[in-house]
Formats: structure tokens, C-alpha cells, sequence
């Protein structure tokens, strides 16, 4: 058992000598995080605001005097929003134009002349549906925070809409049952619609978070509590596949047959290395959570069910990493082999697109990826889940890291290693 | 003395090869002795040693090695020797001590007495002060004394020594020898293999020669010299572009020349009377516009040795 614990220190300390690897190991992840976070807004946010996004400067050019269009500024303006926007008020359209042009803004709401009335009166507006839209000009460099924009625009549209709809049946049902005469259809619709789509209380509904369906008590989602392990991932394919490599790498510079011709059985020895790469995967993954959660302040759980979770993912990545030195004849090519699986692992384990919807076949193979069971787990214990909540990540990793070390080992046992 | 290696008609044949690697050897060494295999490249040294070190299984035969079998006792052999494999077998980004303290552990070694005999080691291969340096900084010399190093750490009964002092400068080489007489003056036993008869000559107690994978002979060097009987080694100079087929053909024909081979520029002769034969085989050179730039007769060594007994040199 020391044997087996001396040859995996040796190989951690071999493997952190290695300026190339620490590169792919802890430094790529690590910027790539970084790189993620600034484009996400993660790091322009003040201590409070975990989502990272604020003060998106925004312009309303309001050409109409309506009252629609009076709402629709109200709600920019109003104080929920005062943390997530810097709306400029102007009636000058080919300067906010420019300013978009410029990036000085990341979106100029253009609301028309007689939008108000578009809306409220079809006939009265010249029943063009362009007097009834709203132009979002945005800027191209900045997709996050225009995206933003235009939900809180549909989201205002989608109010006026039901309020407009929410009047026409109103005043159909009033003439119906003879309460209203067709006569006064007309004011009463305007007066019904107006109040339905600039209803202040319908208006708060506009917000910017993000929500999880299992979470009893929903903590608020950092998105580098995401993007953070999904690198970290990616980059521990990297590393168990080195880390198998390296038993090839032995058998290529001649340490593993110095090793067999010391008296260390050979169950030691594959032993040992297997558990180097386990323990290397481990140093990796605790440094990068380590330095991510001191550097980024990225919340990542209780530290006790993190570790286990890491225990669990290492496991079942190291499997897949022994797999392929068993099957790989020289170095290089499991080298190959496993930057092949990382990146492979990587599209359908989630560290890419991360929380994006798969097509169904690959949302099945997804299932045989480190990535996906380790991605869920971290992401659940960001939102405040404990250790029952990622239980189900943990079995199956440890069955999938179980299964495969023991094809790695039989396939090894016939190549004349780990037997004796 | 006694036998503390007793090779038993030993047979190792690869999968799949027309001959086998090792064919048939016997030997024994005595406790305390360098023996050496003395034999050129691909003739069987390096798989003999293999079999002995427990790495490959013989395919016939068997060798005891301080009364273990390496058929059955396998882990008791590998407690008793030392190897010190042909290529570099360390760790290139660990110093030197972090290597030799690794491979002290997998001879089961720990705490004070690992790290006592670690020193030791680096004392005795002339290392000490640059132990910390990580082996990639070292040269090819002081690799090659900290691969040494590696396999004394236990203080092995037996040394197995694989060409130790190949593609070393020939001070890293001089060290080595000198370390070698070193550990057997200690009391180790070891097996030494090369191709370069001189270190086989000042090295060994006995030298057995080896080739195409059997042992064609087998003694101290008086005793291999004596195979060559009264014969003189005569080495001549030539121009490399002159030496071929048909000038050998003609200086073999010469009265008295039993044997001769080619080593670029190189012929070697085995005569019965070299001052009697040296002047026909300079005529005939001549006759064939080869012009002798030097010639020396020597005593009879295992390079003459080696020729007599398979027509061909060491070095071929």
C-alpha cells in the first residue's frame, strides 16, 4: 500500500513539474473562466449584485406623447430598474443613432409617433401596424445587454397586448349583455386597454433573474458558479488523460521496467499509477475551486459536499483516463485520443454551452460524460443545495469511474501489467 | 568461493523470431567477482541480463541467483540484485536526490536508513553537491552515475550493469570503471555487459563471450588469450575507400595470415609470425595501389580472441 501511495506522490510531483501541463491544467481553465466572466458582465458588478450586470446605458428616443409611451418610459425609469439601467431620454433619432454607432449605448428604444394611439385607437392611427411597433437600435458589440433590452420592451408589449385584447372582449361582452351602448365602444375599449397596459402593478413584473425549478429556497445564480466548473472539467479530461499517458511514458523511457525489477509487484505499480491519476485530478480540481472561489468570490457551496463532489467527479473522469492509456499503444496517441474526448466530453458534458437544451439523442449520450453528472452537481450546490441534492451526481460517477478503471485494469492485466 | 549466479541452460526466444535471443547458456559467477558478457550489439546480452533481473521469463533453462530461481522466486531475486538498465531510467524534472529517495522506497526503504544511504550513494558516485539539481540539467556522464546510483541503494548481493558507458565521454567513463572496482572492492558482485573489450579486459575476474545469442567462450583473459595460441594481432591503417572484398581476399592469401577483417579504414590480421608476414601483405597492398599509412602488431586481446573464434570483429 506505501508502494502504491510513493509512486502516486511521485507522479502528482512529476506532473506539477510539467510548465506545459499547469498550463492546460490550471492556468487555461483559469483565464478561460476569467474570459467568460468579463464577457457575461460577471466582474463590472458591484458587491451586491452577483449577476454582474448594470448601469446598461440605454437611450428612449419617445416621438410619441401618448400615454403608452409615457409607461413604457416610466418603466425604464423606475427604481427597480435604477441598478440595471442608464436610460437617456432625447427626441434627437439620428443622434441616438450614432451614439449606437459610437457604442456609447447598448440600445436606443425608438418609439414612433402615434404609437399610443396605434395601440389604443387602430382606426385613429391610420390602422397601420407600423404606427404600433417599437424599433430596438442595438449594438452589435454589446449582445448580453441588448438581449436585456429587448425582454424588458417584449415583456411591456406582451402587458399592452393583453391589456388591448383584455378590452375588446370587455366592451364586446358589455355590448352583449346591453350594459354599454355600441356607441360608446369606442371610449370604453381606449379607457380599459389604457388601464390594463399601464397598470404600474403589471409593469413590476419586469425583472432580470434567473430561477431554478428544483431549489426549494432559490439563492441567487452566479453564472461563473457555472461557467467556473465547466472549465475546470473540460480541463480534468485533460489531465486524467495525461495522467494515464504517463504509464505509456514509463514503459517508453524505461522507469516501468526499472520499477518491475525492484521488489514491487506489478498490481503495485499499475495500482499506484492509477491513483496518481485520481489524486492528480483531485489537486487540480481543489486548486482551480480554491483559487476561483478566493479570486472570483464564486460561491460554490459548503466546501464539505464540494469535496465530495470532486472526490465523485475525479473518479469517474480518472476512469476514462485509464481506459484510454489501456487502450493506447504509445503516448501520443492517447495523448491524441484524449484531447479528442475532452473536447468531445466537453460539447455534450455542458462545459461549452452550458444549460443549453441538447437534441434528445445527444441529451441520452450526454449521460456518459464526467462532465454532465459533475455540471449538475455543481450547479445545485451553487444554488444552495447540500448533499442530498447531489447524491444522484455522485452514484453515478462513482459507478461510471468503478466500471471503467476495472475494463482499464483487465485490458492492462493483458499486456502484461498489474499481473504478479 | 561459491556460486552466487548459476545460469542453467538458459533458452529466451521472442514470439514470433526464427532464432532465440538467448540459446542455451550456462554459466556461474562467484560471490565477489566482476564477470563480464563481452559480446557485440543484438547478441544476446541484454535479454540474458532481462531474464536474470525477473523482467522477461525464460522460454527454457533457469538461473538460481543467490539460491533463488527466477522461475519461481521471482519477488526473492528481486530483493537480492541491483539493475542499472542500459538507458537512463529516471525521472528527468526530479533532482537527483528525489529520484534516488523514490527508488530507495521501492526497495522497501524508509525513514533514517533511506536517507543515510542516500547520501551514501551520492558520496560514492561523486554527486553529493548537486543533488538538488533536477536530473534533465545534468550531462549524459552524471546521469549515468545517478542510473548507477539507483540500483546500490539496498546494497544488493548482485549488480547487474547493462553497457553502462554507452554514449559517455571518456572521463564520465573512466569514473564509472573506477566505481565499478569500487563497489566490487565493497564486496558486490557484479555482472557487467559491453562491447568495448577493453573495459571487459581491466574490469572482470572471467569474461564470457557472447553471440548470436550462445556463449561461445568462457574464462579469465590469459585463459581466452590462450584460445588464440601463438598468434600476433597486426592492425593496419588504409585509406577507408581502399579496404574491400578483394584486398582482404589478397591479404588473406598471404603466407602465415589466418585471419583478417575490415573496420572502415581499419584491417585487422591474425598471423602466425607477424614480422615474417608484414612485408608480403604491405607488397600486396601496394600492388593494389593501397598505400599503409600505419601498422601495429599487439599481444593477443579478446578483440583477437573474438575474431578467431567467429571470423569476424567485435565491432561488425
Amino acid at each position: 500500500m506505501m508502494k502504491m501511495l510513493h509512486i502516486a506522490w511521485k507522479d502528482l510531483i512529476v506532473t506539477f513539474r510539467d510548465r506545459a501541463a499547469l498550463i492546460l491544467m490550471l492556468a487555461a481553465p483559469f483565464v478561460l473562466t476569467l474570459g467568460m466572466g468579463f464577457i457575461t458582465g460577471r466582474f463590472s458588478g458591484g458587491s451586491g449584485d452577483i449577476s454582474g450586470v448594470r448601469d446598461i446605458p440605454v437611450i428612449l428616443v419617445n416621438l410619441d406623447d401618448g400615454e403608452l409611451s409615457e409607461a413604457l418610459v416610466s418603466i425604464f425609469t423606475s427604481e427597480e430598474l435604477r441598478d440595471l439601467l442608464e436610460p437617456t431620454l432625447t427626441a434627437d433619432l439620428a443622434s441616438a443613432r450614432q451614439q449606437i454607432d459610437d457604442d456609447q449605448a447598448a440600445s436606443a428604444v425608438i418609439i414612433p409617433a402615434g404609437f399610443s394611439a396605434g395601440v389604443l385607437q387602430p382606426a385613429a392611427g391610420g390602422g397601420s401596424s407600423q404606427a404600433a411597433s417599437i424599433e430596438l437600435y442595438i449594438s452589435p458589440a454589446r449582445p448580453t445587454t441588448a438581449a436585456i433590452i429587448r425582454s424588458i420592451v417584449e415583456g411591456f408589449l406582451s402587458q399592452v397586448e393583453t391589456g388591448r385584447i383584455g378590452g375588446e372582449v370587455a366592451v364586446s361582452q358589455l355590448i352583449a349583455t346591453g350594459r354599454l351602448a355600441p356607441e360608446e365602444a369606442m371610449s370604453a375599449g381606449i379607457e380599459i386597454g389604457s388601464r390594463l397596459g399601464s397598470d404600474p402593478a403589471a409593469t413590476a413584473l419586469i425583472t432580470v433573474r434567473s430561477v431554478s425549478g428544483q431549489a426549494e429556497e432559490q439563492a441567487p445564480f452566479d453564472p461563473l458558479a457555472y461557467l467556473a466548473p465547466g472549465m475546470a472539467l473540460l480541463f480534468l479530461m485533460y489531465t486524467v488523460s495525461l495522467g494515464g499517458s504517463s504509464l505509456l511514458a514509463e514503459q517508453r523511457e524505461g522507469t516501468l521496467q526499472r520499477m518491475r525489477t525492484t521488489p514491487t509487484s506489478s498490481s503495485q505499480v499499475l495500482g499506484g499509477k492509477l491513483f496518481g491519476v485520481y489524486l492528480t485530478g483531485v489537486a487540480q480540481l481543489v486548486i482551480l475551486i480554491s483559487a476561483s472561489a478566493l479570486l472570483f468570490r464564486i460561491d460554490w457551496g459548503r466546501p464539505l459536499d464540494v469535496f465530495l463532489l470532486v472526490l465523485a467527479v475525479v473518479a469517474g473522469a480518472a476512469g476514462w483516463g485509464t481506459l484510454l492509456a489501456a487502450i493506447s499503444k504509445t503516448p501520443t496517441q492517447a495523448s491524441s485520443m484524449g484531447m479528442a474526448l475532452m473536447l468531445a466530453f466537453g460539447i455534450l458534458g455542458g462545459s461549452f454551452f452550458g444549460g443549453a437544451q441538447l437534441p434528445l439523442p445527444m441529451e441520452i449520450l450526454s449521460k456518459i460524460t464526467p462532465n454532465a453528472w459533475g455540471l449538475a452537481g455543481f450547479s445545485a450546490l451553487a444554488l444552495g443545495g447540500t448533499l442530498g441534492d447531489i447524491l444522484p451526481s455522485i452514484g453515478p460517477l462513482l459507478v461510471m469511474g468503478a466500471i471503467l478503471f476495472a475494463i482499464a485494469v483487465v485490458l492492462f492485466r493483458r499486456r502484461g501489467l498489474g499481473r504478479g | 568461493m561459491t556460486a552466487i549466479v548459476e545460469v542453467d541452460q538458459l533458452v529466451k526466444r521472442y514470439p514470433g523470431a526464427a532464432e532465440p535471443a538467448v540459446d542455451r547458456v550456462s554459466f556461474a559467477i562467484l560471490q565477489g567477482e566482476v564477470f563480464s558478457l563481452l559480446g557485440p550489439n543484438g547478441a544476446g546480452k541484454t535479454t540474458t541480463i532481462s531474464v536474470l533481473s525477473c523482467l522477461l521469463e525464460p522460454t527454457s533453462g533457469d538461473a538460481r541467483l543467490a539460491g533463488h530461481s527466477v522461475r519461481t522466486e521471482p519477488h526473492a531475486v528481486r530483493r537480492v540484485i541491483g539493475v542499472v538498465p542500459q538507458d537512463i531510467a529516471l525521472y528527468p524534472t526530479l533532482s537527483a536526490r528525489q529520484n534516488l529517495m523514490f527508488w530507495g522506497r521501492m526497495y522497501g526503504m524508509t525513514g533514517g536508513e533511506l536517507r543515510r544511504r542516500v547520501e551514501e550513494v551520492l558520496e560514492t558516485v561523486g554527486l553529493r553537491e548537486r543533488a538538488k539539481e533536477r536530473i534533465e540539467a545534468y550531462s549524459g556522464g552524471m546521469k549515468r552515475r545517478i542510473n548507477i546510483a539507483a540500483g546500490l541503494l539496498h546494497r544488493p548481493q548482485i549488480v547487474f550493469m547493462d553497457e553502462p558507458t554507452v554514449g559517455i565521454d571518456p572521463q564520465s567513463r573512466r569514473n564509472i570503471l573506477e566505481m565499478v572496482k569500487l563497489l566490487n572492492g565493497q564486496g558486490m558482485t557484479v555482472l557487467y555487459t559491453t562491447h568495448y573489450m577493453e573495459e571487459a579486459q581491466e574490469l572482470s575476474h572471467r569474461i564470457g563471450i557472447i553471440d548470436h545469442g550462445r556463449l561461445i567462450a568462457l574464462g579469465t583473459l590469459a585463459e581466452l588469450t590462450r584460445l588464440v595460441g601463438e598468434k600476433d594481432a597486426v592492425e593496419l591503417k588504409i585509406a577507408a575507400e581502399h579496404s574491400t572484398p578483394e584486398l582482404l581476399a589478397a591479404l588473406g592469401r598471404v603466407p602465415g595470415v589466418e585471419q583478417v577483417t575490415a573496420d572502415d579504414g581499419t584491417l585487422r590480421l591474425l598471423a602466425t609470425d607477424a614480422n615474417a608476414a608484414l612485408p608480403e601483405v604491405i607488397i600486396a597492398a601496394n600492388s593494389r595501389g593501397v598505400r599503409v599509412a600505419n601498422v601495429a602488431i599487439q599481444e593477443p586481446n579478446l578483440e583477437a580472441v573474438f575474431l578467431h573464434l567467429t571470423g569476424r570483429a567485435l565491432r561488425d
